[in-house]
């Protein structure tokens, strides 16, 4: 077989034009700041440098907050998003799924309505809500308007309904009610497509901006991503190598999550339906 | 262990009847096979009587207790499925106990009887493994298993050989009946194959579209079938049906040919003679058949035939004999059938 | 779509879907509710009295030329980001769906980027492109361009079209792959055997086949750019210079949240829910399949 050139040259060029500004934040957080503003940005590391990551975890971000901390509520916010919102699609999506009960046809339809209403889109009424309610500022408030939507119950849904028939039948006879059935087999039988969607949810909350920059004013609930722009603030003052670290940072853990689950995440985000 | 009773079981759909008004008694122990071609409600029966579905009407009498409104998980009866249905994640062990988990057994009482379930179907090796590991033959084994260890008071059969190959099927076939009757547990068992029918069942229940056509032995369902239908569904290749005359004590066949017949029987004139290809035999002088297609099997053959008048005809000859383009045969005057050609129905003596 | 076979009980699925239910209500129903309400209010200078004005603000948003200009601003943000999305997708899954070595490398390499923050690949960007600090930005000023977004119009859309495609190019992927994947290998083949080679055969049987795919990634990417590329914009450009790079969100944004205009974002919020659930439908009614089953 000849090896194909083209595709390779191709490829190639398409990992480079990821790997590069990746590979360029790497480097220039290792680089001092001041040489940076000046424009002696290098595609070479200075191993040296290497000590800012530690810099930044303990009090890198703007007004010195450590990065941390920040990382702690980024983590926090993307497990309570993802697993929240896991249980409570899977749940919905299986009472849909599996039972016949009136008005579910309208619960349905408003559930699906909300699947492409992100929270851009809704983020003044959201906050007076969450005035109202007192979330403003709260763990709370961060996460749970983002754990409402339906992506996932729809994918759940159509995972459910595709599921053999015998099956359940099969546990039926057994004797398995509906909640045992839905926990001894129904679930681990979903075990791939739950594992997708923990990925996507895990990225999904971590890479949140609007939202938090809305809802928490006090800077102790600032997200990494949240910390990186105040970091830029105004540029002059901004110190590149730690805004850069903190890049590399915010980078790791969804990278690593992805990176980890890939074959389950391509799996799970291929078969989805919207 | 417990005898069934179905009085008027009937199920429809919308403006749609799927069965109508089944009757049955079956005695402890028995094993009915319900036979038909597909659709014709022998599923929806079993799924009635396992509880998956709801009946319109009628009543479901098992070991002298009504369960007609009975969840399936309390009506003690274990169900053996078409595709096995076996739960993919779990272990043959798992699959087989966890009927018996729910319903509160010991530890050791579990492993007992997975045990003995195991050793009686030959899977004693396969415990530990998941159902994707295991062939065909091994999965249904597994879901019989499961089906055994429950102890039921019934055991339902959904077609549960239709998915495996021809050689695995007639192996299949015999333990089952081993199991079965060694088991002595009353057991349903629906296929739409006629050989497992004939030599599985203690009875035979044949259904075409929801309705009853006939219940009795399979000797008696091949000997003297109730109607065309089950003449034409019962033994292959088919009876051969043809339209005839009905005079007195003879019949006129299409060609002009005249047979005689033991006795007289009431009915016809126009009648459907039913006769099967095995009892057509050659014979010099007799029926002149016009060969369109010789099959020879080996231990027989199959002779396509028309006669005179362009009726076709089948015969079933024995051994390995080459065949002429013309052939002469006869029938069995004693192995004729007589049904009435509009209602399809067996005319008697 | 149904299942034939359930489970009896209405009591269960009631309380089984009632969080979801109650927290669609809480934080979708009663805020757009709100949305709605707020639209046909305006207030005064200094946020004391509210006064009913009914459709004013949709009506005054329709005759603002600022708005309008918005709207085709963002239309052709939207185009642009997802065109240029899917055909990098395109390019490198063609290739990559190919039998080469290293095919599950590549593959890794090109689906990571999945997992960027928009507002972090803004910031990666802004480390190449700034005309000062980063590399290209520098090397572009350097060699006689007048390179400065932060100035430059044009240069500002162009580079936030870029940082936004950029970072969903990766998903396009995944998916553009996964139908490449379905397309049956003897449908290929046979097409083969017919004589229909390279560029030929993909435009007649690839492209076609991938149509569902398209179509569906055509709608994500349009609803991408329309309102997740808020972070990226905002960290590259703040919407400028001027409102050069502000598209409809980041005007909500602004309007709402910076100049605590109420009624007029409340409205352009309404119009923004209109239009995303009439795209949703759409999608739904008329693209229905996603594979070329």
């Amino acid at each position: 077989m000849r090896t194909d050139w083209v595709a390779h040259l191709v490829l190639c060029l398409g990992v480079a034009l990821f790997a590069l500004p990746l590979w360029l934040v790497l480097a220039g957080s290792t680089q001092p700041s001041a040489a940076i503003a000046r424009g002696e940005l290098s595609l070479v590391p200075d191993l040296g440098g290497l000590g800012v990551y530690a810099d930044v975890l303990r009090a890198g971000g703007r007004n010195d907050t450590p990065v941390w901390r920040m990382l702690l509520v980024s983590f926090g916010m993307a497990m309570c998003i993802a697993v929240g919102k896991i249980v409570i699609s899977v749940l919905s999506a299986y009472a849909i799924a599996f039972f016949r009960w009136p008005f579910r046809g309208l619960a349905f339809g408003v559930i699906f309505l909300t699947l492409m209403l992100p929270v851009e889109v809704r983020i003044i009424p959201t906050y007076s809500v969450m005035a109202g309610l007192g979330l403003i500022n709260t763990f709370t408030g961060l996460t749970l308007p983002l754990i409402a939507s339906a992506t996932a119950t729809l994918l759940f849904r159509q995972v459910f309904l595709a599921v053999p028939d015998e099956l359940i039948e099969a546990a039926r006879m057994d004797g398995a009610g509906p909640l045992r059935f839905l926990r001894d087999i129904l679930l681990p039988v979903s075990a791939a497509n739950l594992a997708a969607l923990f990925v996507i949810l895990f990225v999904y909350g971590w890479n949140q901006y609007l939202w938090p920059l809305l809802v928490a004013t006090d800077p102790s609930l600032d997200t990494v991503v949240i910390g990186i722009v105040k970091m830029i603030g105004t540029e002059t003052q901004a110190e590149w190598n730690k805004v850069m670290a903190t890049a590399v940072l915010a980078l790791l853990p969804p990278v690593a999550v992805v990176l980890l689950m890939q074959r389950w995440f391509v799996k799970g985000l291929a078969e989805s339906d919207k | 262990m417990a005898t069934l009773d179905l009085h008027g079981l009937t199920k429809s759909f919308g403006g749609t009847s799927i069965l109508a008004g089944i009757d049955l008694a079956l005695a402890d122990g028995e094993m009915l096979v319900i036979v038909g071609a597909s659709g014709c409600g022998k599923s929806t029966l079993l799924r009635l009587v396992a509880g998956l579905e709801e009946p319109t009407a009628g009543r479901i009498i098992l070991g002298g207790q009504d369960v007609t409104r009975t969840d399936p998980a309390a009506r003690d009866i274990a169900m053996v499925f078409q595709n096995y249905a076996l739960y993919p994640h779990m272990s043959v062990f798992d699959n087989m106990a966890y009927g018996l988990r729910i319903r509160g057994l010991g530890r050791d009482d579990i492993k007992a009887r997975v045990g003995q379930a195991a050793d009686l179907l030959g899977i004693g090796a396969l415990l530990d493994r998941k159902p994707r590991q295991l062939s065909g033959g091994q999965r249904q084994r597994v879901a019989m298993g499961r089906a055994i260890v429950r102890n039921p008071k019934l055991f339902l059969f959904d077609e549960p050989l239709s998915n495996l190959d021809a050689t695995l099927r007639v192996q299949m076939r015999a333990e089952i009946r081993r199991l079965q009757r060694r088991l002595g547990v009353t057991s349903l068992y629906v296929t739409h194959d006629q050989v497992e029918a004939m030599t599985l069942g203690d009875r035979l229940l044949v259904l075409h579209q929801g309705r009853p056509v006939q219940l009795a032995t399979p000797m008696e369902v091949f000997a003297r079938p109730a109607d065309t239908y089950v003449a034409g569904f019962i033994g292959a290749p088919a009876m051969n049906l043809l339209p005839a005359e009905l005079l007195g004590d003879r019949v006129c066949l299409p060609g002009g040919q005249v047979v005689a017949l033991p006795s007289p029987r009431h009915g016809g004139p126009a009648i459907t003679l039913g006769i099967r290809p095995e009892h057509v035999t050659l014979q010099p002088g007799g029926l002149p058949l016009q060969v369109e297609l010789v099959e020879p099997l080996g231990s027989e053959t199959l002779v396509h035939g028309r006669m005179p008048d362009g009726t076709p005809l089948l015969a079933k000859l024995p051994g390995a004999m080459p065949v002429p383009d013309r052939v002469e045969v006869a029938i069995t005057p004693g192995e004729l059938h007589l049904f009435d050609r509009e209602t399809g129905r067996r005319l008697d003596g | 779509m149904e299942r034939r076979t359930v489970f009896p009980g209405r009591v269960l699925p009631l309380l089984l879907v009632a969080p979801q239910l109650l927290l669609t209500a809480v934080f979708f129903l009663w805020p757009a509710g709100q949305a709605v309400w707020s639209s046909t209010i305006r207030q005064d200078a200094f946020g004391l009295r509210s006064v009913f004005v009914g459709v004013e603000n949709f009506t005054d948003l329709f005759t603002d030329p600022l708005y309008r200009d918005s709207i085709g601003r963002t239309a052709f943000f939207c185009a642009a980001v997802a065109g240029l999305a899917i055909s990098v997708a395109l390019l490198l899954a063609v290739f990559a769906d190919r039998e080469i070595r290293g095919r599950g490398w590549y593959r890794t390499l090109l689906i990571w980027p999945y997992a960027i923050a928009p507002a972090v690949a803004a910031v990666l960007w802004l480390l190449v492109l700034h005309p000062q600090i980063g590399l290209l930005g520098r090397w572009l000023n350097r060699h006689g361009v007048a390179w400065d977004y932060k100035l430059q119009s044009a240069q500002a859309m162009g580079v936030v079209v870029l940082a936004s495609a950029w970072k969903q190019v990766s998903y396009n992927f995944i998916f553009i792959l996964a139908g490449l994947q379905s397309i049956p290998r003897a449908v290929t083949e046979a097409a083969r055997m017919d004589g229909a080679r390279g560029w030929r055969r993909f435009r007649t049987i690839t492209l076609p086949l991938l149509g569902p795919t398209m179509a569906f990634l055509l709608v994500v990417n349009l609803v991408y750019a329309a309102f997740d590329t808020f972070g990226t914009i905002q960290a590259l450009t703040g919407g400028g210079p001027g409102k050069a790079t502000e598209t409809l969100v980041v005007k909500v944004y602004r309007d709402g949240v910076v100049n605590l205009d109420l009624g007029s974002s409340s409205a352009q919020s309404v119009i923004l829910m209109v239009a995303v659930v009439a795209l949703t439908l759409i999608q739904f009614r008329f693209l229905g399949r996603r594979r070329a089953d």
